[in-house]
């Protein structure tokens, strides 16, 4: 990494942590905490879809899963969130792994649509099943005092906040880490030409279903972290469809296969999002959603490789 | 013991015989090349050998072991090798990337890797391009880099599959000098080619298959004077 | 559970069936001619859906009587697409391709939502209304007509792309891009025809569905949804087999609904869809 972009990242990293002490409007606060949620879960399906090229659309069950551990931990007072975020990565881990075995045998358009029933099936049955609230949902109860082990601050909100953004760091990091060993070499190797790889030794389905389990793994955090700071739950805020949708959107628009792709992707689209509602007056006439569906067809016929494509060509036209 | 031995190869789809009853074997370090007109089988073979098609019957047998059933990537870590007719190379990586793919069999140091990667890709001659994208090479670039690609897992038996093809006569030559040289290191190759001036210079062996079945096993010499060679393949000509 | 309602479930299921062929063939064709998924299928049918809703509410015409101009218009939503859209991504990799049409759908839905809200509209007193009964199963009207206007217009399009120069046209151009431009056929021209012909479907089954369908901009998913499943079950690309895809994934829908519970119905059909690509790639009448 060159000496200008080190410093750039340093300079951007110390004003994300000094942020909520510099500006103690929890509006701000909120957005930023939406960002870096997206950015983590759009992180997270990049490593699966961007550098190992499994087009994934039904990842919200991850989160589902994350989330609902989270709830039901708490709700029938079973242990600390924290844990419920380490069962909740297991779980997700495992779904992901009994998935991946028969769907990863599907290629393109097959394994897409099937990651859409699948979504759907999950998402239905949360409907309907009793234990976890079919579709009343989960309402975490509120514990006091505010406490790092409860996973609750109600008194400021800023704990979240460094909360997210370590998921955020988290999430960079597991991809750079990938980027440069043999795992990312295979990852783009399985992308591009399957067969090839697997002539020079990949072994194919289990590189795909390692790169399932991390991605599984990281969204599934980012939901357990969501039922934390929400303290609601229901099967249409944590699993539908349109929320594995949005997902694709900003890691697609920011850049897929690339390391900042998801967080420029995150930091355009959400802020995006809040200006066309407050433009609009927030009666839910979906305006944000036109943009991001008019953005997402540009970068598909003009620049796959989104923002930062876009950012790259600039810079060596400069 | 032979390194790679087939026996009985068949492989139907759908009502076309594609391989049928298909039997021969490559010694250690030697050269044998797989000659016959299109439609004969000889891709599907290679398909069969490394594990890309399973067989109706018969076997595959490495160092005596039975790998029929054995999946691609577990036959490239015995160390047998290919390359493709239609080239696949990994789009948006550069040639040392591509090359470290095949590395990277053998290690998991990613700096290791890019040494054997880099010595790869000279040996076949495209040292100064390493740093190209794959997607910029002209065809014998991308032909070398498949070559290399497969020799950076450091096979012991190396399937090439119509490496001249879509090349330019002009490069045939160094193409052909460097897989003797593969050769004479003690790699051993099974060769589908069509250019026959290439396969008779340097097969110690060929193998010549019709219509799926193999109608020929032998030395160069003795193939062009087999009739049943001539009347399916090769024509008056070369006689 | 009675003898009486499986056989209301069944005639249901078939009839609705009919028309999620409908759907499905479009999708199937285009799939066929290009490779490509139209993922903004469900909201070309929503829009027909509104367009035959606002004829309707504007100038009281029967969905029935707007048909051929809904059918029309979405005929050139479709050409629009592929030339504003697709023809870019013919080539691309899959990313773009999934995403381009999916960035499409998102487009439209919400586009839909911005214009005329998320509400339900319903068409009120159409022209055919009330139910028959036959043999103690009874069947609303506006479903049978929309089931047989289905049927037709299926029967067109298979007699289209079958007894026509143009549709063996587009047959070739499926079968063998190059192959078919090298015997003159203008395969852009083919694919645009495709497209168009695709939407025209799509018009027609939404015609046909508004005339006792709720219309709302959510509407086109469940559909969308649906048409994926019966195209995998007739083998994409395969445009006549998705007649028996659709029928299969009307059935399947409705005795889930009846075996199990009604909100569970849909999870029987995306089963069947894992079943089917999982177990027999080709689809149930497999061409390749």
């Amino acid at each position: 990494m060159s000496r200008t972009r080190l410093a750039v990242g340093l300079v951007l990293l110390a004003a994300a942590v000094l942020f909520p002490a510099l500006v103690t409007l929890p509006y701000p606060r909120d957005v930023l905490i939406r960002i870096f949620l997206f950015a983590t879960l759009a992180q997270a399906w990049n490593i699966l879809a961007g550098y190992c090229g499994q087009i994934s659309l039904g990842h919200a069950i991850f989160f589902g899963t994350g989330a609902y551990a989270a709830g039901m931990f708490v709700a029938k007072d079973i242990a600390s969130p924290w844990v419920a975020m380490v069962v909740g990565a297991v779980i997700a881990v495992a779904l992901s792994q009994v998935i991946g075995a028969p769907v990863f045998r599907l290629r393109g358009h097959y394994f897409a649509i099937a990651t859409i029933a699948v979504g759907e099936i999950v998402h239905i049955l949360a409907v309907n099943w009793e234990l976890i609230g079919a579709a009343r949902g989960l309402y975490i109860p509120i514990k006091r005092p505010d406490s790092l082990v409860n996973f609750q601050f109600h008194q400021s909100k800023a704990v979240y906040y460094y909360i997210v953004l370590g998921l955020l760091l988290l999430g960079l990091g597991v991809t750079r880490l990938i980027e440069r060993s043999r795992l990312g070499y295979y990852f783009r190797a399985v992308r591009e030409e399957q067969d090839a790889a697997a002539s020079l030794g990949v072994a194919v389905a289990r590189t795909k279903r390692m790169a399932f389990a991390i991605s599984a793994a990281l969204t599934a955090m980012c939901g357990t972290f969501y039922a934390q700071y929400v303290l609601f739950i229901d099967p249409e805020s944590v699993l539908p469809l349109s929320l594995s949708i949005l997902i694709c959107l900003v890691a697609v628009l920011g850049g897929v296969g690339t390391l900042w792709g998801p967080l420029i992707g995150a930091a355009v689209l959400i802020p995006l999002g809040e200006a066309t509602r407050i433009y609009v007056g927030g009666t839910g006439k979906a305006l944000d959603l036109v943009i991001y569906g008019a953005l997402i067809m540009v970068v598909s016929v003009a620049q796959p490789a989104g923002l930062v494509g876009i950012a790259r060509r600039l810079r060596r036209a400069a | 013991m032979s390194l790679l031995e087939v026996a009985g190869l068949t492989k139907h789809f759908g009502g076309v015989v594609a391989n049928r009853e298909v039997s021969f074997s490559v010694a250690p370090g030697e050269l044998v090349g797989v000659i016959g007109p299109n439609g004969a089988g000889k891709s599907t073979l290679f398909d069969l050998i490394t594990g890309f098609q399973r067989p109706d019957a018969g076997v595959v047998r490495l160092d005596g072991h039975d790998v029929t059933r054995r999946r691609p990537d577990e036959i490239s870590r015995r160390g047998v090798a290919r390359t493709f007719q239609k080239l696949r190379p990994f789009a948006g990586m550069t040639a040392l990337e591509n090359v470290m793919v095949g590395a990277f069999q053998k290690t998991a140091d990613v700096a290791e890797a890019r040494e054997v990667a880099r010595r790869a890709l000279a040996s076949v001659g495209l040292g100064e391009r390493a740093d190209a994208h794959a997607q910029g090479l002209s065809t014998g670039q991308r032909k070398r880099l498949e070559l290399a690609r497969a020799l950076a897992t450091s096979p012991r038996l190396l399937l090439l599959d119509e490496v001249t093809g879509g090349v330019d006569q002009a490069t045939i030559p160094g193409l052909v000098r460097l897989v003797r040289e593969l050769h004479a290191g003690g790699l051993a190759l099974v060769v589908i080619e069509h250019n026959m001036r290439v396969i008779m210079e340097i097969s110690q062996r060929i193998v010549a298959l019709q219509l799926g079945q193999v109608i020929a096993d032998a030395p160069p010499a003795e193939i062009v004077r087999d009739r049943r060679v001539i009347d399916a393949y090769l024509g008056e000509s070369w006689r | 559970m009675t003898l009486e309602l499986v056989l209301q479930g069944v005639v249901g299921g078939l009839l609705m069936g009919l028309v999620y062929a409908l759907i499905a063939a479009g999708l199937s064709l285009i799939f066929g001619l290009m490779e490509i998924v139209n993922f903004a299928h469900g909201e070309f049918l929503m829009l027909a859906m509104f367009a035959s809703f606002w004829a309707w509410a504007l100038w009281r015409l029967d969905p029935l009587v707007s048909l051929p101009l809904t059918a029309l218009l979405l005929g050139v939503l479709g050409w629009a697409t592929y030339h504003g859209v697709v023809r870019f991504i013919l080539d691309a990799p899959m990313l773009a391709q999934i995403f381009a049409t999916f960035g499409l759908a998102v487009f439209l839905r919400s586009g839909a939502q911005a214009l005329w809200g998320a509400d339900f509209h319903l068409v009120k007193d159409p022209l055919v209304q009330g139910r028959v009964t036959v043999a103690g199963v009874f069947i609303g009207l506006p479903q049978l007509v929309a089931s047989a206007g289905a049927l037709v217009a299926f029967g067109l399009l298979y007699w289209f792309i079958t007894r026509t120069e143009t549709g063996l046209a587009l047959q070739a151009t499926a079968q063998d891009r190059q192959a078919a431009s090298l015997m003159g056929i203008d395969t852009q021209w083919m694919f645009a025809l495709g497209w168009a012909i695709g939407g025209a479907c799509v018009g027609v089954a939404g015609g046909l569905l508004a005339t006792f369908f709720y219309v709302f901009p959510d509407v086109g998913a469940s559909f969308a949804l649906l048409a994926y499943v019966a195209v995998a079950l007739g083998g994409f690309g395969n445009v006549p087999a998705t007649l028996a895809g659709g029928v299969v994934v009307g059935l399947v829908e409705v005795l889930g609904g009846l075996l199990f519970d009604p909100s569970l119905k849909l999870i029987g059909v995306f089963a069947l869809y894992l079943l089917v690509v999982l177990w027999r790639p080709q689809g149930l009448f497999g061409r390749f």
